[in-house]
This record gives C-alpha cells, sequence and structure tokens, in this order.
C-alpha cells in the first residue's frame, strides 16, 4: 500500500477528482454506517469521522483503487476501534459467538420486515450481507474489505442467510446450519 | 448426479450469480433433484432482493447538511471536530459512569459472600460466590442488570417500545407466564422497550423507561418468588446497591424490582404505583 509516498505527514490534498470520489460515496457510506449502529445520529457520526479519517490518509490510497471499497475499509475499522473501546457494550470478534444471535432472540418473531430481520443478525454478517448482496462486491473484494479470509466470508454469508430466513420466517425451522469451512 | 459435490459455497454463489455457467447447471441440476435445497435457495434469493430494494431506497434519501457541505467542498472540520469533542466527552463520561457504577454495585453489595434474610428474620447465611450462582439477591440482580444496560446508547433494549405488542408476546412466551410493562407515564417515564436476561431459575423480563432529561428506570421482572419470597411477604422493601436504589417486592408468581439512580423519595412514588399495578394484575 505504497500510494504516495511523498506524504509523510499524511496531510495530503484531496484532488478534485478524489474528492468527488469520496462526495459520491457519502450515500453509500450512511447506509453501510445504519448497517453496522442502528442508531441514526451514531450512523452519521461515523460517516463522519471516516470522511475526516480517509481525508488524513488519503495518502494510503492507491490510485486506481476502488474508492468504495477503500472507504468502507476505512468506516470497518473505526467501527471496530469504537467496538474495542473499553465500556462500550462490544461484542467479540470471534466465530464462537455467533452462534448468538445480536438481540437474544430465539422465539419465533412473525416478523417479515426484512430491515428489522437484519438488525437481529450479528453486525458481522450484516455487513457481510450488504457487502455481497447490496454492494454487490465479489467475495475477494469482501474479504479484502473487511481483512477477513474468504473463507470467513463465506461462512457470514452463509450464517447470515440461514438466519436471515429463520427470522423472516417466523423462526420455526430448525437451524441445524453450523459452521461452513 | 454430481449433487455430492455441490458445496454449501456453491449455493451461496448461485444465489449471488457468481458461478460459472457449467457449474450454475451443475448447481441447478442439484436443486432439482434437492427440494429442501431448493427451497432454501429460492428464500435467499428472495431475501436478496428485499434487502437490495430496502437499501436502495435509501441511497434516495435527502443528504443531511454537512454531507451537503462536504460535497460542496465546504470545509467544515472545524465544527465537526468541536461537535464530536462534546459528544466523544459525553460518551466516555456515560461509559466511565457504566464502569464505576456497576464495581460499586459490585464492591457496596458484598458481592463475595454474604447472606441473607428470610421474612422469618432468620438468617441463611448462603454463601455466594461472585457471579457463580443463582442466589444473587433480587434487588442485587436488578441492579447488577440496571446499570449494565441503562447506559447503553445503541441497544439499551432488545424490542423497542414501538413494537410493543411483539415485545410483550415474545417475553411472555419466554418468561411461560403473561408479562407486561407497567405504565410509567403519569410519573413522566416512557417506555424504551424491553429485554430478556437470563436468571438464576429462568429468564427475567427488564423493562427500560427514561424521562425527558433522560433518567432511566428498569423494572426487573422475575418469576423466581418461589425460592426468594417466602409467603407473605408482600410488601416494598428497599435496597441501596452502591448508587443504585431498588425498590422490591414479590407479588403473585412474580418478583419484581425497581431501579434507578434517582432519590429514593421520588423513586418510592413510582414504585409504589408499580406496586399496585402488580397487585391489581395477580388479584
Amino acid at each position: 500500500m505504497a500510494g504516495k509516498a511523498a506524504e509523510e505527514t499524511g496531510g495530503k490534498v484531496a484532488t478534485e477528482e478524489e474528492s468527488a470520489q469520496i462526495a459520491n460515496c457519502i450515500p453509500r457510506l450512511r447506509r453501510y454506517a445504519r448497517t453496522l449502529l442502528a442508531e441514526g445520529a451514531l450512523a452519521d457520526d461515523l460517516v463522519q469521522d471516516t470522511l475526516e479519517r480517509a481525508l488524513n490518509r488519503l495518502h494510503r490510497f492507491e490510485r486506481g483503487r476502488d474508492m468504495r471499497a477503500w472507504l468502507f475499509s476505512v468506516m470497518h475499522n473505526l467501527y471496530i476501534d469504537q467496538l474495542r473501546q473499553p465500556g462500550l457494550a462490544a461484542r467479540s470478534l470471534d466465530e464462537a459467538d455467533y452462534e448468538i444471535p445480536c438481540a437474544g432472540v430465539q422465539e419465533p418473531l412473525q416478523l417479515r420486515d426484512v430491515q428489522t430481520a437484519l438488525c437481529m443478525l450479528p453486525v458481522e454478517q450484516r455487513e457481510v450481507l450488504l457487502l455481497v448482496g447490496v454492494e454487490e462486491m465479489n467475495y475477494g473484494e469482501v474479504a479484502a474489505t473487511l481483512a477477513i479470509p474468504l473463507g470467513t466470508v463465506m461462512s457470514r454469508l452463509s450464517r447470515g442467510r440461514e438466519r436471515l430466513r429463520w427470522l423472516m420466517e417466523g423462526g420455526r425451522m430448525t437451524t441445524s446450519l453450523k459452521a461452513v469451512k | 448426479m454430481s449433487s455430492a459435490a455441490i458445496t454449501e459455497e456453491d449455493l451461496q454463489a448461485y444465489v449471488d450469480g457468481r458461478l460459472s455457467p457449467e457449474r450454475n447447471a451443475e448447481v441447478q441440476r442439484h436443486l432439482s433433484a434437492c427440494p429442501e435445497d431448493a427451497a432454501r435457495v429460492q428464500a435467499y434469493i428472495a431475501h436478496r432482493h428485499l434487502l437490495r430494494s430496502h437499501f436502495d431506497a435509501m441511497l434516495a434519501e435527502p443528504l443531511p447538511g454537512w454531507a451537503r457541505d462536504f460535497q460542496a467542498g465546504t470545509d467544515t472540520a472545524p465544527i465537526r471536530r468541536a461537535n464530536r469533542l462534546v459528544r466523544g466527552d459525553s460518551r466516555r463520561m456515560l461509559q466511565a459512569l457504566a464502569a464505576v457504577l456497576l464495581l460499586a454495585v459490585a464492591v457496596g453489595s458484598g458481592w463475595i459472600a454474604r447472606g441473607y434474610f428470610d421474612a422469618t428474620g432468620e438468617d441463611r447465611r448462603t454463601p455466594m460466590l461472585a457471579m457463580s450462582g443463582s442466589l444473587a439477591s433480587l434487588p442485587r440482580q436488578a441492579a447488577i442488570a440496571h446499570v449494565v444496560y441503562s447506559p447503553d446508547v445503541v441497544r439499551p433494549v432488545e424490542i423497542n417500545a414501538d413494537q410493543e405488542g411483539l415485545l410483550v408476546n415474545w417475553l411472555s412466551r419466554r418468561m411461560g407466564t403473561s408479562v407486561r410493562p407497567p405504565r410509567l407515564a403519569a410519573f413522566g417515564f416512557e417506555l424504551i422497550g424491553g429485554r430478556l436476561l437470563p436468571g438464576g431459575g429462568g429468564p427475567v423480563a427488564q423493562f427500560m423507561y427514561h424521562d425527558i432529561t433522560g433518567q432511566r428506570i428498569t423494572v426487573y421482572i422475575t418469576t423466581e418468588r418461589s425460592a426468594q419470597w417466602p409467603e407473605h411477604a408482600d410488601g416494598l422493601r428497599y435496597a441501596q446497591e452502591g448508587p443504585v436504589n431498588v425498590f422490591y417486592w414479590g407479588t403473585g408468581h412474580f418478583g419484581y424490582a425497581l431501579s434507578a439512580g434517582i432519590g429514593k423519595n421520588e423513586l418510592r412514588r413510582v414504585a409504589l404505583a408499580v406496586y399496585e399495578q402488580s397487585r391489581a394484575r395477580s388479584s
């Protein structure tokens, strides 16, 4: 990730093209943030923090790379940093935690609302579902953006979809789907 | 049939349209022979469409002012930095407060080894090891649940009050008996929502309320009454668990505890109302 090595301070001024690219991504960044954080105000905070960090670290952005994917990874990392702050109700990112749905919901919920159902998935599954199914990234791009192995992308995708189906169908089916490696 | 060779990854990639035409055809053959996988894949595809249209609608939403400023190239960084400092400070303070409260409850209530008195005044001296068993008393459990969840900004509850019917059904089903949130509106406290917690002898319901100043009250409802509440133990009791005031009582099959960081007298007024509601319900 050499980028433009001349920028020692990181205070590289964005070119007009780069500024425009970043600005164009704001709506996508906002919906990604709202996938991570349910509360709108916090989500917009995260977007603004992301923009600021991206501008400060623009020297790390490789020309020709997908600006959207880079911004998503900046946001993802910021979010993880926030989770790690002491005192926040952070959920560990261990695979072992995946059997625990984010809201502890295990009962039939008569839900047909995809947004509500999505919110009940662990955040790790939510973001993979968003990047794959909404942003239409390929699996390799998702792995690079989230800095996780391809196999982890696939298992999160598989578990996320299965749990979403379970929630959307009222939670009546048995979820026997375990680790898919 | 090549179904043995079809992997879970193939099915996912089929949903996303990322297979080669040959592999795609093999998966289709597998699906026509396996109704179970076919139903699953069909649901995945439908949900993918739903998510896609739901999230694409978000892109059309009008942007907030800061985003328009950014797009227009207006430098709003100084304002945002100032805003974030304020926000960050209050967030950090909340986190620190939660940690201190939890510690205060743990220390103040002698979490390590302690007995409690039952209604006959007999000291049962049940040794209680930190968080190891089900015997932490009702007010202590309630106070701990209060300090753990009430400072949570992002997800203080599992199900919001705007889905109260769902909340009541879900909690009632999990508790095995009808549970509903008491009404505190007369005291200016509005229901935020509720969550399910593990209790010593089964699930516990927690309802959370706030007033316009952001002050939060939690109502903790357990069905462990038989273990903790001898008969004829009705009546309001008070406990101070660290900085948290708790009023608690048993009624019918339930143990109730009301916890908040507000003054004892103010909380007592609210507790009395909940107490009356709980007795009305159980009689």
